[in-house]
């Protein structure tokens, strides 16, 4: 039930030569960081994680299963086994929270149940139970461009949460909270992946969070794997060399305070057309 | 930038005032005559027979009547070009493979580009007269008209939340009505409301061809020279289209 | 179950779906909706029988010749149409103007003037654009009798009441200080208007008139089915005498000069903006 890449690469379709040379493998149950330097691409393996970006060259293989060898009716459900949370919350502003949440699950409900679910939510305590878990449940039917960023960034977790996927994937999940508050949401990621026995990983952009929470944190420097180490043994002289570019080492605080520019300027645009 | 009149705007003008002029000349108008002192009369006289308007109470139920004909044509075809349009519009957007991009597009054209009254002469051959062939008649060209609306909104629409509900699983209608569907929902349904106040306008006119409401009415008291008549059933046409906006306009804000 | 968890927007949507089912039914038999009618013998075989004379298009040179003077009648009943709406609307489009007003620019003693007449200048344009021009167009065919001049005075007053209001719009929404300025200093409406106002809004007028010429072009095509000239009144005699090859030619045509029509407007509007 875990995964493994072999060898993958990928270009995007600009030219940008995203991922190279990745040999990755991961067991059944693990939870691993991904930490590197924007543009790096953590999101770009994420997304061939997620089985949804296919690699131009190399072998992927997800929960024993090759996505892009089987049927697409079987790469919808391969799909359906994983939840990844995105960065910047895929979430329609007018969409009411309890629809986004249940959305999580369209992948496993017959059509005609996710029809119903439009008109009259079909699990309200279901998606409750995901968002009161994120602290969120009161809130479970008002739209989503009542919340703050921070809010709907714990609605998108809440989807996944609600999903229930074999595969947990995170791409900076965190990136619109405050350090508390990412503490405590990387740490449910974390217990959750323990309680179901699934694999986790999630890419973070504050190294102090990925070394506190996780086993295992791979660093990733321009499209390629520049260790793959037990969190304890990541020296500062690797993380030095994986931060090379942005001069210093990213960090979510705790202790010191974050620079308010700097999670800024990591905010993804919200959409509030 | 240049100073002074550039040649091709003075060419521009040019050739627009020969345009104008050559439109009269070969009309062959008869703009002298309109006013000259017999035809002034005649016109003032005309005019006359319109007032006042006919007000007796069998005539304006009979009015009434035709009002809710011409109200319930107009609202039946946005409905249904609203649904029509949404469907075409999907692969008009590029969503379903360039063929089909250019196949909905097509249909979408020919759709908007035959006239309303076109329609309705088609119709009522194919569906007898009566407000049923007024109503094909408005819901096929309206469809042309919200379809391609309805794609341009498509278009511009952020595709991630669908992505990612595809992306976990989802079937392609369950992520369009989850993930896009509430990203236009709010600018389909201002461009259907707009379409339905220029709809109020035009079912009123289809009666002229047969196709039944205000419009069938009109042509028979003109016909008849029944003048007071007509005047009754323009003021009807007149408040109907106020009345319209105004419900459209309480609608677009109550669902903002 | 708690009540948080019951959907606060259930019992709205039940009752507004209720609303809309019972109005419905009127409505659909309203419009004496039975879409079993178009499959109907008799229908069907009416429709059958002239569509299929569509094919061949009637293609000889009498009717070609008859069908180019209807083309060219149409066009000039846009073009004739059109410039006597701007007729009509210039001057009334001025007095809506509150930004060519004197009396506004001091203590005002004779301000309530100006105001009555815009006030009936609105009223006026209002009724001229609130009759449909098809009305107007079957009006004046009782008064001159069959023929373009019907149309091209219908075109003229429905669409000097459309213009009339737009330039009042567009002159009152460009920035006014240049005219006030002018005012102040002394000069007439006129010149206020050509040195202050128009050069700020002379390409949105101008593109606006463009586009309401391509709208009469539409318009003067169905003018015909109520006497008043153009391929709209050959279409109604093809259409009556159930001749499909010269309903199809007439078709064709039309398209033609709609797709032409919107062409040429909005290469003209690219170049104006």
């Amino acid at each position: 039930m875990g995964f493994s890449l072999e060898g993958v690469g990928l270009t995007h379709a600009n030219g940008f030569r995203a991922l190279r040379g990745i040999d990755l493998r991961i067991a059944p149950g693990e939870r691993v960081a991904l930490i590197g330097a924007s543009g790096a691409g953590k999101t770009t393996l994420l997304r061939v994680l997620a089985a949804s970006l296919r690699p131009g060259e190399g072998r992927v293989t997800l929960l024993d299963g090759e996505p892009w060898a089987c049927a697409p009716a079987a790469l919808r459900r391969l799909r359906a086994r994983i939840g990844l949370v995105h960065q910047s919350p895929p979430i329609p502003p007018r969409q009411r929270v309890v629809t986004a949440v249940l959305a999580g699950r369209l992948g496993q409900w017959p059509l005609w149940k996710s029809l119903a679910s439009l008109v009259l939510p079909v699990d309200p305590n279901g998606a409750r139970a995901a968002l009161a878990r994120l602290d969120l449940a009161e809130r479970l039917y008002e739209r989503c461009d009542r919340l703050s960023g921070g809010q709907q960034q714990r609605v998108a977790l809440a989807r996944v949460l609600y999903q229930q996927p074999d595969l947990l994937l995170a791409d900076e999940p965190v990136s619109a909270m405050d350090p508390a508050l990412s503490e405590l949401t990387i740490s449910l990621l974390n217990e959750e992946a323990t309680r179901r026995g699934v694999t986790l990983v999630a890419s973070l952009h504050a190294v102090d969070l990925a070394l506190r929470h996780f086993p295992r944190v791979v660093g990733v420097k321009e499209g390629a794997i520049l260790f793959d180490l037990p969190a304890a043994q990541v020296s500062d002289a690797l993380l030095r060399e994986l931060y090379a570019a942005e001069g210093g080492l990213p960090l979510a605080g705790g202790l010191r305070a974050p620079e308010p520019a700097e999670t800024a300027g990591e905010l993804p645009p919200l959409r509030c057309a | 930038m240049r100073a002074g009149v550039s040649f091709g705007g003075l060419l521009a003008v040019v050739l627009v005032i020969a345009a104008v002029a050559g439109s009269f000349a070969y009309l062959d108008m008869p703009l002298g005559a309109l006013f000259a002192g017999a035809a002034a009369g005649e016109i003032v006289d005309f005019v006359g027979r319109f007032f006042p308007p006919e007000l007796g109470p069998a005539f304006l139920a009979k009015v009434g009547w035709a009002a809710l004909e011409t109200l319930a044509i107009s609202l039946v075809s946005t409905v249904l070009a609203a649904v029509a349009g949404a469907v075409l519009a999907l692969p008009a957007a590029g969503r379903h493979g360039v063929a089909g991009q250019v196949a909905a597009r097509f249909v979408l054209n020919l759709l908007r580009s035959v006239p309303e009254l076109v329609w309705a002469t088609l119709m009522v051959l194919a569906a007898g007269l009566g407000p049923f062939a007024g109503t094909l008649a408005l819901a096929l060209h309206t469809t042309g008209v919200l379809g391609r609306l309805f794609a341009e909104a498509l278009e511009n629409t952020p595709p991630a939340p669908a992505e990612a509900l595809a992306g976990s699983g989802a079937p392609s209608l369950a992520a369009f009505l989850y993930g896009t569907f509430p990203l236009v929902a709010a600018q389909w349904l201002a461009y259907a409301l707009y379409r339905w106040e220029m709809n109020i306008r035009m079912a009123a006119i289809l009666g002229f061809v047969g196709a039944g409401g205000l419009g069938a009415l009109l042509y028979f008291s003109l016909s008849l020279f029944h003048e007071a008549e007509a005047s009754t059933v323009i003021l009807a046409m007149l408040a109907m289209a106020v009345a319209v906006d105004g419900a459209s306009a309480w609608l677009r804000r109550a669902s903002a | 179950m708690s009540t948080a968890v019951r959907d606060p927007a259930a019992l709205p949507r039940l009752g507004w779906t209720l609303v809309a089912l019972v109005l419905l039914w009127p409505l659909l038999r309203l419009t004496d909706f039975h879409p079993a009618a178009l499959f109907e013998a008799g229908n069907l075989t009416a429709m059958g029988n002239f569509l299929a004379g569509f094919l061949p298009p009637e293609t000889s040179p009498d009717f070609l010749s008859l069908l180019g003077k209807a083309t060219v009648e149409t066009l000039a009943m846009a073009t004739a149409g059109i410039a006597l709406s701007i007729l009509l609307a210039v001057p009334l489009g001025l007095v809506l103007t509150r930004s060519l007003s004197i009396a506004r620019l001091g203590p005002g003693r004779r301000g309530w003037i100006g105001q009555l007449l815009r006030a009936v200048a609105r009223a006026l344009l209002a009724v001229l654009r609130g009759v449909p021009e098809l009305v107007w167009a079957l009006l004046f065919v009782r008064v001159f009798g069959l023929g373009a001049a019907a149309g091209v005075l219908a075109l003229g007053i429905t669409y000097g009441g459309m213009l009339g209001k737009v330039y009042g719009e567009i002159l009152e929404s460009a920035d006014a200080r240049p005219a006030r300025a002018l005012l102040e200093a002394g000069s007439g409406r006129l010149a206020a208007l050509c040195y202050g106002l128009l050069p700020n809004a002379a390409s949105e007028l101008v593109s606006y008139t463009v586009y309401r010429w391509e709208c009469a072009v539409r318009a003067s095509v169905v003018m015909g089915f109520v006497g008043a000239g153009g391929l709209g009144q050959l279409m109604d005699q093809s259409m009556k005498m159930l001749n499909g090859g010269e309903a199809a030619s007439i078709l064709a045509t039309f398209l033609v000069l709609v797709v032409a029509a919107d062409g040429l407007s909005e290469l003209l509007r690219r170049r104006l903006a």
